[in-house]
């Protein structure tokens, strides 16, 4: 059974690269577009922010927790990067305090979820709209679209001549750093822990409540670092910045295979999830398909990448249920 | 105790050289057993002999590979479980699952509410058919109460209640008193000698030897999937079963060592949780074994959790090896030595779906790091170590532990907190639903670790564990300590008297 467990846990990472792949493949071969560095660097671009957010939502998510705030964070931390610059602050200044201000929201979604003892979807739904409420009252209806072009450059330009943006780079830096604290510290031991189960972690000294907190605030950082990218990526600081972005990071990271109850799934597995889904949204644009249908394709990926994992658990729980009901002989 | 005699009732239930293969595993190999009307029959046998297996075939939840499977003498295919429901056959388990927010009447009619007119519930009707179905148990509960809040104790009555409402004639009680304090087993008991005089057949299955001898007429025991016995239980010795059971002499089950005893190494003072337990005072040496006995629901348990640190306690304070430990903060009663093996393996001891390494590994996260990673050599040699000295019986120590048998999985919970090194370790219930074989390793385990200058609280409502294994016994009554017990004065007639607050604090 266990065997099965790691084998199956293994494939379904395995499955979503390889549907990646299949994904690529097709459209290099027959999307028109697809493959010209302009479009690689708008399909890369454009998925960057939820790749960045993913990274921290994949250990929450798998310490069985959620922060759905995560867009409104960007989308205040965006705003307040506007509302400062049009006070005449600089960009040195105002970029360090959207950071600070993400560690803010993530530390009130930390705090609530564990001094309370607050379901985390619950509370995160309520900073959703609060977050996004204070970002309409800091900046209005107002867009901020003058940022220095450098900062703008780095955000939204190529390597040279290259399809690569210029902050994949930090996205690869930051990747390591995520994976390294899931899959070899002590630290991502614990989160899976938690996740599979809170009681016994609390028991082994793990302190539960801390890490959570740890969890929520590091979303919130990347949330706000997110937001600022967003605004100079798109050259445009709106409240309404990244709207809806929660749905698409989730999807991706539960798409990538992690266990929506804790305990279960792979940095990898939720990376590959982020890319598939963002070659998907780009592919779709290209097709000429409509904003609203893709949100709906989001939604039912969502639904399957939920349903997906738990239909093949039943399917070999019920196979391994006939092999476990039988006793093991006593030597 | 009433034995049919052979010329008596025909057998309500049998089984007929019953097989039962899962794959290359033959969990019953030509296995017979009888069931009489009248009876109360013990099943016995260690973890793994095949008493689930045979549960499960007497239940219709398993169908045998060859044999039959008699019902009133008449050979019979029980289709699932609702076939055997239906002939008469009820399963109480150890922990029953009723719908909390759901009264009592209510759990037992489930689905099946006499009705009045238009298809509404007749209320009335179903209260008054759980009462009756009470009175014959001889057990109040108000059938109005909710099924939550209920002590397992009471919620099995409710599940005896619901199988006699379905006519059951045969009840099989699967380990149905692991959970129970001495009062209510009795009153368990009381409701089985009831129904064995009503004619119904029990098949009871406990760990507990003296509970078979005190309400059980025969006994069949199982070893590696074969019957080796049926026999009259009258003129048997606990022995004798054990000898059937393990298909050898037992070494000694209370295998305890004189050990002379050192320094405090724990000590407790003035510890109060408002509400739960009130000034709890008392000192573990190293060597020793301190019993803390007492009725469930006395507070031992969550004195544990206390001194841990997993609860908070609203005052007093804590010494391990004369460090004051923090309120609430298990981390730092683990860096000054403390262990506590606690008394839910499944909920509290274990991640079930983790490996056996890393289970093992949890308690060891700083120690085995290099450079701020995960050493996983040093990971896995150190849960190795520990899984081989414990004799953990698995197959690759990368399985999840949900594959392991329970007392292989409070093996894995042993190994974890003893990797650790601990100069104080407390044990919660350590031997609970665990086969005597097992049992007696662990408390070879525990006398061993007190020989080497462990000092061990050991929490149990075993009484005979308690009075073999301990040095000295705390009794707690209702939150307080209510008596301290030399060994040489420890019976069970003088820690039930404090334990029942008979006798003065």
């Amino acid at each position: 059974m266990a065997d099965s467990a790691l084998s199956r846990a293994v494939r379904w990472d395995t499955v979503v690269g390889a549907l990646l792949v299949v994904l690529l493949l097709f459209s290099f071969s027959f999307v028109d577009g697809f493959g010209n560095a302009l479009n690689l660097s708008f399909l890369i671009g454009n998925t960057l922010p939820i790749a960045l957010i993913a990274l921290p939502m994949t250990l929450l998510v798998v310490a069985g927790e959620i922060d759905l705030s995560v867009a409104s964070t960007a989308g205040l931390s965006g705003s307040v990067m506007g509302a400062l610059w049009n006070q005449g602050m600089a960009i040195e200044t105002i970029i360090p305090l959207c950071l600070v201000l993400g560690v803010v929201c993530g530390l009130v979604n930390g705090l609530l979820v564990t001094r309370l003892g607050l379901p985390s979807l619950a509370v995160t739904i309520g900073t959703l709209a609060a977050y996004r409420g204070i970002a309409q009252i800091v900046l209005g209806s107002d867009a901020v679209t003058d940022f220095p072009v450098q900062y703008q450059d780095f955000a939204a330009g190529r390597i040279g001549d290259t399809f690569v943006p210029r902050a994949f780079p930090l996205f690869l830096v930051l990747l390591a750093v995520a994976v390294v604290v899931l899959h070899a510290t002590p630290f991502g031991r614990s989160a899976f822990a938690i996740g599979a189960n809170e009681e016994a972690a609390r028991f082994a000294g793990i302190r539960v409540k801390r890490q959570k907190l740890l969890l929520f605030v590091a979303t919130g950082f990347m949330a706000s670092l997110t937001g600022v990218f967003w605004a100079l990526h798109y050259a445009s600081a709106r409240y309404d910045n990244a709207t809806g972005l929660e749905l698409s990071v989730v999807a991706a990271v539960l798409l990538g295979g992690i266990d929506f109850d804790g305990g279960k799934g792979t940095l990898g597995g939720a990376i590959a999830g982020v890319f598939l889904l963002g070659a998907l949204q780009n592919v779709m644009s290209l097709l000429n398909v409509s904003a609203q249908s893709q949100i709906v394709v989001t939604g039912v990926l969502l639904v399957v990448s939920v349903l997906g994992p738990r239909v093949g658990r039943q399917i070999s729980v019920a196979r391994a249920g006939r092999r476990a009901a039988a006793p093991t002989p006593v030597p | 105790m009433t034995h049919p005699s052979d010329a008596g009732p025909a057998p309500v239930l049998a089984l007929k050289d019953i097989s039962k293969s899962f794959g290359a595993v033959r969990a019953l190999r030509d296995v017979s057993l009888e069931l009489f009307p009248g009876e109360v029959h013990a099943l016995a046998g260690e973890n793994g002999a095949g008493k689930s297996t045979l549960i499960k075939t007497l239940a219709g939840v398993h169908r045998p590979d060859a044999g039959q499977v008699l019902l009133d003498g008449a050979p019979t295919v029980f289709h699932g479980p609702a076939d055997a429901r239906d002939a008469g056959i009820a399963v109480i388990y150890q922990e029953p699952t009723l719908f909390p927010d759901l009264s009592i009447a209510e759990n037992i009619f489930m689905g099946r509410q006499p009705r009045r007119a238009l298809g509404r519930i007749d209320h009335k009707a179903t209260r008054a058919a759980t009462a009756a179905l009470m009175k014959r148990l001889g057990v109040e509960l108000d059938p109005e109460r909710p099924a939550r809040g209920l002590s397992i104790a009471d919620q099995q009555i409710v599940e005896i209640a619901k199988a006699l409402s379905f006519d059951a004639r045969v009840l099989i009680m699967d380990e149905p008193t692991a959970a129970l304090t001495g009062s209510e087993v009795a009153r368990l008991f009381g409701v089985v000698r009831t129904l064995r005089e009503q004619g119904s057949a029990v098949l009871f299955i406990s760990h507990r030897l003296e509970e078979i001898f005190q309400i059980c007429g025969r006994v069949t025991t199982l070893r590696d999937g074969a019957l080796i016995s049926s026999e009259p239980l009258e003129g048997m010795t606990e022995d004798d079963l054990v000898r059937r059971m393990v298909g050898r002499d037992l070494d000694e089950l209370y295998p305890k060592q004189d050990v002379e005893a050192g320094e405090v190494a724990l000590s407790v003072r003035r510890l109060t949780r408002e509400g739960v337990f009130t000034d709890v005072s008392f000192e573990v040496r190293r060597g020793e074994i301190v019993g803390l006995a007492g009725l469930v629901g006395a507070g031992r348990t969550e004195v544990a959790r206390s001194v841990f640190g997993v609860d908070r306690w609203d005052a007093g304070e804590v010494e391990v090896e004369g460090r004051r430990l923090t309120n609430g903060a298990p981390s730092t009663a683990m860096a000054a030595g403390l262990a506590l093996v606690p008394e839910d393996r499944r909920a509290q001891g274990l991640v079930m779906d983790m490996s056996i390494e890393r289970n093992i590994g949890l308690t060891g996260l700083r120690a085995t790091v290099r450079a701020g990673l995960m050493d996983r050599g040093a990971e896995r040699s150190r849960s190795l170590d520990w899984a081989v000295r414990l004799q953990v019986k698995y197959a690759r120590i990368a399985d999840t532990v949900s594959t392991l048998s329970g007392g292989n999985q409070q093996k894995v919970v042993l190994a974890k907190w003893l990797a650790t090194g601990p100069k104080v370790l407390i044990v919660d219930e350590p031997t609970r639903g665990i086969d005597v074989g097992t049992k007696a390793e662990v408390h070879r385990l525990l006398s061993q670790l007190a020989a080497d200058g462990v000092a061990v609280l050991m929490i149990s409502s075993d009484l005979p564990e308690i009075l073999g294994m301990a040095d000295r016994v705390l009794v707690m009554h209702e939150g307080r300590l209510t008596a301290e017990i030399p060994r040489s004065e420890a019976t069970e007639e003088s820690v039930m008297a404090a334990a029942t607050g008979r006798a003065a604090a």
